[in-house]
Formats: C-alpha cells, sequence, structure tokens
C-alpha cells in the first residue's frame, strides 16, 4: 500500500465582544447567574422578531479583511432548523448560500520561517446557542438537564477553512496564529477555555498523490490548542490503522478524550438531521456600502503575521523575539513606543527577557507597569553609553519597577553608575596581588579561574563594573596583555 | 340610535365635544361584549379597559383616539392580557410584552377592550379552526365570519367594538371583512409592525384595521404606520395617511382583473361587483379588463410558501419556555406529546406541507419553484399598473358559507382565498368595502393598488363608499 497523508480542515466558532447580542439588546455574558441576560426575543417568546446587531455586521466584515476573504455586496441569512432546547425558536438564524465573507487566504509562518497557506472558504455570520448542562455523564442517561439562556443569541462568526492542512502540527501552528491574528483585531477574547473561540476539526486520510478527499470525521469542541493538535493526531494514527487493516473509515463525529489520548464516536452523520435551510423572511439583506468597506480596509492595524516579517527584516529581531513581541496587541504597542527611542533589538531583548521577567513575579503585564516604554528605551541608552554595567541595569530595571522614576534618576539615587576605568584597575590589581594562586592558573591557560575574578570584582564594586571590561583588565593585570 | 351605532370618527368627535365620556363608552361596548351573541371574543379585560377610560377622561388634553373601546385579534401579543392565537398551545398565556401596533394605538387614546377569536395561529378562512370556538356570522348565525380574523370582523360588524385590528396573510382581514359586511384593509407589506405578531408565514403577514366605514380604518391605519427598530422588514412610511375625502374618481383608471371574475365566482357576488363598478364609472373613473395569468396560481404558490414559513415559526411551541407542557419521560417525548396534543389538524396539516417542501431534495421543486411563481405574479402586477391606478376583483369568490360546510375538505376552504392571495404575495396594499348583498348576505369589493398606494386606494374607497351607502348594520342586531 502506498503512503497516506493526512489531511485537514477546521472549522472555527468565534464569538465576538460586542455589547449586545447577535439579534437583540441583552449582553452576552460569560459565568454571570444564569437567564439573567435574556429577554423575549432571545427566548423567543411569541411574535418577537430579530434586528441584526450592526457592530457584529462591523467585527464579521473586520475578520473577513484580515483573513483576504471577497466581501459579499449583499448576502443574506438562512434558518437552519432543528429542535434542541437550546435552541430556544428551534432554528438557528446563520447563513448559508451567501456569506457576508467568501474565499480568501491566511498566511502563517512556521517556526522553521516557512510559510504555510490556508485557504478559507467563508466566514459568515451566526447566533450562538444556549448552554444546556446535563444531570450526569454525557447526553444519554443523564437525569436532567437545565438549559442557561445568558449565552444563547452571541454573535459568532463561523471561519470555515479549505482541508489546506497536512499535520497535527500544522493544524495547531495555524490556529495559534489565527486566534492571535483575531485577538489583533479586537473581535473576540478567543478564549478557548471559556469557549469564545472553538474549534472543530475534519480530518481524513488518502494515498499521497491522490486527488480525492478521503471519508472525513469531525473532531468536536477541543478546548485548548494542545488537546485539539493531540487529537488530530490520535485521529490520523487511528484511520491509519483503519485502513491499514482493509477497513473503511466511517464518516461520523468524534471525540478526543484528553486523559486516555482514545478517541470515542459521538454520533454517526447516517442520524444527521436536514436542516430544511430557507431565507430568513425576518430580515433583510446584509448589504455593506463599499465605501464602508474600504473605511474599514485602510482602519485594519498591522496584523501580527506581517509585523513579524518586518520585526525580523527590517528592525534586526530574531524569529524568537518576534513571535514574543508579537503576542500580543499591547506588547506589539509598547515595544513599538521603545523601539522608536533606542535600539529597536537591544529594546526586544530587554522587553522579552528581564522585564518579562521581573514583572512576572509580580503578576504585571510590561504595559500594566510602572515601567514605561521610554524607560526601557533610556535603559537601553544608558547601557549603550556605557554609564551602567548590565548586572547595574537589572538592578536600575528593578528600582524603575518599584518607583516608576526614570532610569537616570535610580542610577543617581542608589549609585549604580558603572566604575570609573581608573578605580577599576586599582581595584582589579589589588585582587590579582592577594590572590597570586589564581593569578598563576590564568597564566598556566586555566581560563574557567577567570570566573574568579570577575566574582571577586563584582563583589568588591557592587555590581557597578561590566563583566567583559573586568575581564580585559584582568588579563591586561595578570598576563599583561 | 345607541352609542355602538356611532363609527369611530363619531364617537372621537362625541368625546371631543364633550357629550360622552370614555367610560361609558367603554362601558357600552363592554355591556354587548359581556353578551357577546356572535362569540367574537377569547379575552376581555374589563378592568383593565375601564381604568384606562378613566385615566384618559382625566388627561387635561384628550389623545387624537380620543379613548375609544378596540378589540385586538388574539394573534397580537398584549402584555398581561391572556394571548392565545387561537390555540390550546397557548392557552393562558400571558405575555410580558405588548405588539408595537397596538402600543402605538395605545398610545393614541385606543382603549383596547379584549382579544378576538380566530382561526389557530391564522391558519383558516372561516374561524372554525379556532381551538376554543366557532364565531358566528352577525348576518347569520348559522354561517361562518370568514377567516382567519373572525372574531375582530364579526365584533365590529355587531358593534361590540367600532374597530378592531386583524393579520392577512393571505386573506385574513380582507375576506372576513367581506364576508361580515364591513370594511377591512391590508396594507402593503411593512407598513406595519410586525413585533408581536404571533408569526404564521412572516414574508407574508400584515396587520390591518377592520372598521365600519373607510373613514375610521384609515384613521386606525394612520396611528400604526411607519418603521419599528424591533422589525427590520418595516418601513419608513414616505407620506401620512390621509383620512380620505375624494367624492369623485376622475382620471382614475380601474382594471378590472378578468381572472378572478370568472368561474368560481358566485354569479351574485360577480353581479354585485359590476354594479359597484357601474357606480365607479358614473363618479368618473375609467373601467379596463386587465389581465393577471398567474393570478390563479397564486394559491399553489401561497400553499407551499406560507406552510414552509409556518414550519419554522411554529417550531418554538414546545411547552419548555412557555404554555402548557405535556408530561414526558425524555426530549423527543416531550417535543412529541405536547405538539401532537395541543396542536390542531389544520396547524399539524400545514407544519407537515411545510416541512415536506423544504426537505432537502425537494427544496427546488417545492419552496425553490413557489417563490420564482412569487416573482411572477410580482411583475404581472407591476405591469398591470402601468396601465391602471387601482386593480376591483371580488373579496371573496362566495358570500359567508353555513358553518361546518367546508371543515371536512381542506382544497374548498384555501378557495376561499383565490381573490386575496396575488396582493399577499406581491406585498400589496388591498381593500375590501362591502358592495352590496347576494341572498341577503354581504358581497365585499377588493380594491388593490401598488405598493404605498394607500391614500389613493382609500380615497377610491371612501368615494365609492358614499355612492354604494351600504348599510353595515346587520338585521336583527340587537340594540
Amino acid at each position: 500500500m502506498s503512503d497516506l497523508e493526512p489531511v485537514i480542515g477546521v472549522e472555527i466558532h468565534v464569538q465576538l465582544s460586542t455589547r449586545t447580542k447577535m439579534f437583540c439588546g441583552c449582553a452576552p455574558s460569560f459565568g454571570d447567574a444564569p437567564n439573567t441576560h435574556t429577554c423575549p426575543v432571545c427566548l423567543a417568546h411569541p411574535g418577537v422578531l430579530p434586528v441584526v446587531n450592526g457592530e457584529a455586521v462591523r467585527r464579521a466584515l473586520i475578520i473577513g479583511l484580515a483573513l483576504g476573504c471577497e466581501i459579499a455586496p449583499r448576502s443574506i441569512f438562512h434558518r437552519k432548523n432543528y429542535f434542541y432546547p437550546d435552541l430556544p425558536k428551534a432554528y438557528q438564524i446563520s447563513q448559508f448560500d451567501i456569506p457576508i465573507c467568501g474565499r480568501g487566504e491566511f498566511t502563517a509562518i512556521r517556526e522553521d520561517g516557512s510559510e504555510l497557506k490556508v485557504g478559507i472558504t467563508r466566514a459568515h455570520l451566526e447566533e450562538d446557542a444556549a448552554k444546556l448542562t446535563h444531570g450526569g455523564g454525557r447526553r444519554a442517561g443523564a437525569d436532567g438537564s437545565v438549559v442557561d439562556f445568558n449565552r444563547g443569541g452571541t454573535p459568532l462568526v463561523e471561519i470555515v477553512t479549505e482541508p489546506d492542512l497536512r499535520s497535527a502540527a500544522d493544524t495547531a501552528i495555524f490556529l495559534r496564529q489565527l486566534r492571535q491574528t483575531l485577538l489583533f483585531l479586537g473581535v473576540s477574547d478567543c478564549s478557548m477555555e471559556e469557549g469564545s473561540m472553538r474549534a472543530d476539526a475534519n480530518v481524513s486520510v488518502r494515498p499521497v498523490g491522490s486527488q480525492t478527499l478521503g471519508v472525513k470525521t469531525e473532531l468536536k469542541n477541543m478546548n485548548s490548542f494542545r488537546f485539539l493538535e493531540r487529537g488530530v493526531e490520535a485521529e490520523i494514527a487511528r484511520q491509519r490503522e483503519i485502513i491499514a487493516s482493509g477497513g473503511h473509515v466511517q464518516q461520523e463525529t468524534v471525540h478526543y478524550e484528553p486523559d486516555t489520548g482514545h478517541i470515542t464516536s459521538l454520533r454517526s452523520k447516517e442520524e444527521s438531521h436536514d436542516y430544511r435551510y430557507f431565507p430568513e423572511p425576518d430580515l433583510v439583506p446584509v448589504a455593506p456600502d463599499p465605501a464602508w468597506v474600504e473605511q474599514l480596509r485602510t482602519e485594519q492595524p498591522e496584523l501580527p503575521i506581517p509585523l513579524r516579517r518586518r520585526l525580523v527584516d527590517e528592525m534586526g529581531l530574531t524569529q524568537e523575539d518576534a513571535e514574543v513581541i508579537t503576542g500580543s496587541p499591547e506588547l506589539v504597542a509598547y515595544f513599538m513606543e521603545a523601539a522608536g527611542l533606542a535600539d529597536p533589538k537591544s529594546c526586544a531583548n530587554w522587553i522579552r527577557g528581564e522585564l518579562r521577567a521581573q514583572l512576572r513575579e509580580l503578576g504585571q503585564e510590561p504595559w500594566e507597569s510602572n515601567v514605561t516604554p521610554a524607560h526601557v528605551a533610556a535603559l537601553v541608552g544608558l547601557l549603550a553609553e556605557g554609564t551602567v554595567s548590565v548586572p547595574a541595569a537589572k538592578e536600575v530595571l528593578a528600582g524603575v519597577i518599584e518607583t516608576g522614576d526614570d532610569p537616570a534618576t535610580v542610577v543617581e539615587a542608589r549609585g549604580l553608575g558603572q566604575m570609573d576605568a581608573g578605580d577599576l584597575s586599582a581595584i582589579i590589581a589589588e585582587i590579582v596581588n592577594a590572590n597570586p594562586d589564581q593569578a598563576q592558573q590564568l597564566r598556566d591557560g586555566k581560563d574557567k579561574v577567570m570566573g574568579f575574578f570577575v566574582g571577586q570584582t563584582m563583589k568588591r564594586t557592587g555590581g557597578r563594573a561590566e563583566p567583559q571590561a573586568v575581564q580585559a583588565l584582568v588579563r591586561a593585570a595578570v598576563l599583561g596583555e | 340610535m345607541g352609542l355602538r351605532d356611532l363609527t369611530a370618527t363619531e364617537q372621537i368627535a362625541e368625546l371631543a365635544a364633550g357629550r360622552v365620556s370614555s367610560l361609558e363608552l367603554v362601558d357600552a361596548h363592554l355591556d354587548a361584549i359581556a353578551r357577546d351573541d356572535v362569540e367574537a371574543f377569547l379575552a376581555v379585560d374589563a378592568e383593565g379597559a375601564r381604568a384606562r377610560a378613566r385615566e384618559i377622561d382625566a388627561l387635561p388634553e384628550r389623545p387624537p383616539l380620543g379613548g375609544i373601546p378596540l378589540g385586538v385579534k388574539d394573534a397580537l401579543s398584549t402584555r398581561d392580557i391572556v394571548t392565545t392565537s387561537g390555540s390550546k398551545m397557548l392557552e393562558g398565556f400571558r405575555p410580558v410584552y405588548t405588539a408595537t401596533c397596538v402600543a402605538r394605538l395605545e398610545q393614541a387614546g385606543a382603549v383596547v377592550v379584549g382579544k378576538t377569536n380566530m382561526d389557530e395561529f391564522a391558519m383558516g378562512s372561516s374561524t372554525e379552526n379556532s381551538a376554543y370556538k366557532n364565531t358566528l356570522n352577525p348576518w347569520d348565525h348559522d354561517r361562518v365570519p370568514g377567516g382567519s380574523s373572525g372574531g375582530s370582523a364579526a365584533a365590529v360588524s355587531a358593534r361590540e367594538v367600532p374597530w378592531s385590528l386583524g393579520s392577512d396573510t393571505g386573506g385574513s382581514i380582507r375576506q372576513p371583512a367581506a364576508l361580515c359586511g364591513i370594511v377591512g384593509m391590508k396594507p402593503t407589506y411593512g407598513a406595519i409592525s410586525r413585533y408581536g405578531l404571533i408569526a404564521f408565514a412572516s414574508s407574508l403577514d400584515q396587520v390591518g384595521p377592520f372598521a365600519r366605514t373607510v373613514a375610521d380604518a384609515a384613521l386606525l391605519l394612520k396611528h400604526m404606520v411607519g418603521r419599528d427598530p424591533m422589525d427590520s422588514t418595516s418601513l419608513e412610511w414616505p407620506a401620512p395617511i390621509d383620512v380620505p375625502m375624494a367624492t369623485d374618481l376622475a382620471g382614475l383608471r380601474i382594471g378590472v382583473v378578468e381572472e378572478l371574475m370568472g368561474e368560481g365566482i358566485d354569479p351574485g357576488v360577480k353581479a354585485a361587483v359590476e354594479v359597484a363598478l357601474v357606480k365607479a364609472e358614473a363618479l368618473g373613473a375609467t373601467i379596463v379588463p386587465v389581465n393577471l395569468p398567474t393570478a390563479l396560481s397564486g394559491l399553489a404558490t401561497y400553499y407551499v410558501l406560507a406552510p414552509a414559513e409556518c414550519s419554522a415559526n411554529l417550531s418554538r411551541f414546545d411547552g419548555i419556555r412557555y404554555g402548557p407542557s405535556a408530561e414526558a419521560d425524555n426530549l423527543l417525548d416531550q417535543y412529541e406529546v405536547t405538539r401532537g396534543r395541543l396542536f390542531g389538524p389544520e396547524v399539524k396539516r400545514r407544519i407537515m406541507l411545510g416541512t415536506f417542501a423544504l426537505a432537502s431534495g425537494y427544496y427546488d421543486q417545492y419552496y425553490g419553484r413557489a417563490q420564482r411563481v412569487r416573482t411572477l405574479i410580482v411583475r404581472e402586477f407591476a405591469q398591470a399598473f402601468e396601465g391602471v391606478d387601482v386593480l376591483a376583483s371580488p373579496t371573496s369568490p362566495t358570500v359567508a358559507f353555513p358553518i361546518g360546510d367546508r371543515t371536512a375538505d381542506p382544497y374548498a376552504m384555501y378557495l376561499a382565498d383565490v381573490c386575496t392571495i396575488p396582493a399577499s404575495l406581491a406585498g400589496l396594499p388591498a381593500i375590501s368595502i362591502p358592495c352590496g348583498l347576494s341572498d341577503g348576505l354581504p358581497v365585499g369589493l377588493q380594491l388593490a393598488g401598488p405598493a404605498f398606494s394607500e391614500n389613493r386606494l382609500l380615497d377610491t374607497a371612501h368615494a365609492l363608499e358614499q355612492v354604494i351607502a351600504f348599510d353595515t348594520r346587520p338585521p336583527g342586531l340587537a340594540t
């Protein structure tokens, strides 16, 4: 048998963090007392009508533009009919054959810097279902179920990709970077744990070189990227095994059990509903003014993937620096401000390294702390001028975190300025004279002993010496270099 | 002549002149409603109505509608007043909000006295599909008042209220108005907010007025039209509705729809309509024959589209969040037993028709095709209105039929709407006015116009009304 390659496409549900629900004036909520954010409309009382949330339309357009989608000049809503207690109207208002955002493409970047292009089939608007809690276990055999309508009617954008992914690892990279992009757009909280971002993966395998798709299964509702990656991995392995043993993959919905690593079947697609889609007569078509769409296009913030490239190509950062800095829109803004005032690479080093390390203990992010981007730039400047040593700079930073004073003030107040070269030479000469054995070792070529001299010097100077300068002076004193 | 014999406009004038109070008017009508000889009402809010009348009487200035009584079809949501849409599915249900159109009328000084009987979820043409009772035609208690807004029509005809609200999906205002000898109007789709109207078929449903004069109908309409932020399909209304004053029809071109004057139309009905057209000609109108070749396919089109929409609209009735609920051990039984017991046979028939029409594999053949025919009908109307201002036809092919006559034959019942359905499918305004009698029973003349032509339709109907001089008082009506 020829080699099998996995083929993966994903469907991502993104809850929009709008002030009101998709079709009524209730505030969407997470974690509030059940059924406190409801009204006749989202409870589907007799006679109520939906009204489209304009902000949700705006955010769907922003997402579509960021994903390079064709924006439909006129899209319509459909009713998707099925009975379930989490769906009070017994139909979900969704989009069917004319979604607001059509074909697009998203390019992610792998760790090695290579591009991962994923076709976007569509992105459409719809409403979320309510939250059901079953009395015991999964559906079957539950004692009773309760429903919380707070979530019901929350605006969702469903993004559907082409089956362009070929590994579990790529799937996770794509989803992480898509999430990062959505966060930059400010459209959603994108929390997998809270369910404001949910991803399902359609997985199949086929012989390498084949153009037809194998039978797919749908891996449902993973609540973390890590589990999703493992789940896809496990499902690929399961399908390979089935085919290797001469069997056929069944089209079905499957679930990954993180505890056991096993794939279990949820329901067979054969039982799937006929949703009887038809155009929603209670709503008029969404026809965004082309001028508005253009305005949204021009107002788009710089997105993490192109930004990452710019940080590496134009600002001299490493891929790793760029990945860390583009971790959140706030961090980007913080970095950019500092990088405008001092060497970008040094700023990136200090921000992603020492600053974040020191703040982690306080549970703070850089932009929430006493340290302004200007402080970071000033500190980088002091180092570059040789006013402070690296170890002293770390202390300066601690001082800024503590007081909010600018670095020069902290240096002054705490006497952390670099030692005068003459004073330093005198101290080193004293140390060399006091330790003849170690000086001899250095002359014998045992470089390890250099650490001893640097350590002694730092002790004597209270960290105000630059280690590299110390090494040079020690060599000069001992070896006459 | 008693207070109840006054038209709404006359009652408002009496109030303005200080010769009567709102409370007296409301009481006079509540007395008649208490007897309710024609079984028009499902719920009466006597206490609420009296309280509201007292409030209005105490106001320094009377609101435009003065404080006169209003009957409201039970398909319209009224806060704290039981609203069932004629179904056991909503028995005892007290809504938490009031429909926009009712709220606007209350704001303008209308006093809601109660909720009127109707075919269950507005599905029917005789009000016999009400889960509660039959309403009787005030002209002959052995006959139906028409439907689905039969209670609202009978209540106005029997002078239990001066005016009322109905809803019209395929003829549910115009046909009962015709059968009860009163005025009923379905405005342009989108004229009146549907927020609070319990949906039957959303793309067709429109609220409209019943009254005994065209002027009264215009006045009620005037206070309801216009955009409502709660209904995306409601329209910004271009110009206010005027109270009609026209006395002649000079220059008006009236097209007579030939397809609706032929086979299947009772000779007596046809004759009364023709007499009315002669009178129109005498007022200066030009009468020309017009063809709407697809109009007769309207019935079939309607019976695909309306059930399709209703099959989804009625899915929310599952006994979980409101309304009565069946005891069941599991979810599927909960749905099946609740819906199986509480929906009546006609509602079930239409849900099944609609579910089938939308089913995967049948969608194009039924729903898709019906939409295309609907588009064709819209175009035919547009073409017709290039040559004429108003289209005329009978409202109903027959006069009121005996109770029980058509209940065993759904198709015969569906034929009652053959003349009214085309304008519904095209979303056009249409009014029915009484134009004479056939076998002692009222005949309705339907006038339809292009979208937003309400003012011209009302003027035409008003001018004709003056020369037809139909006596809306049913014979033998108790005073």
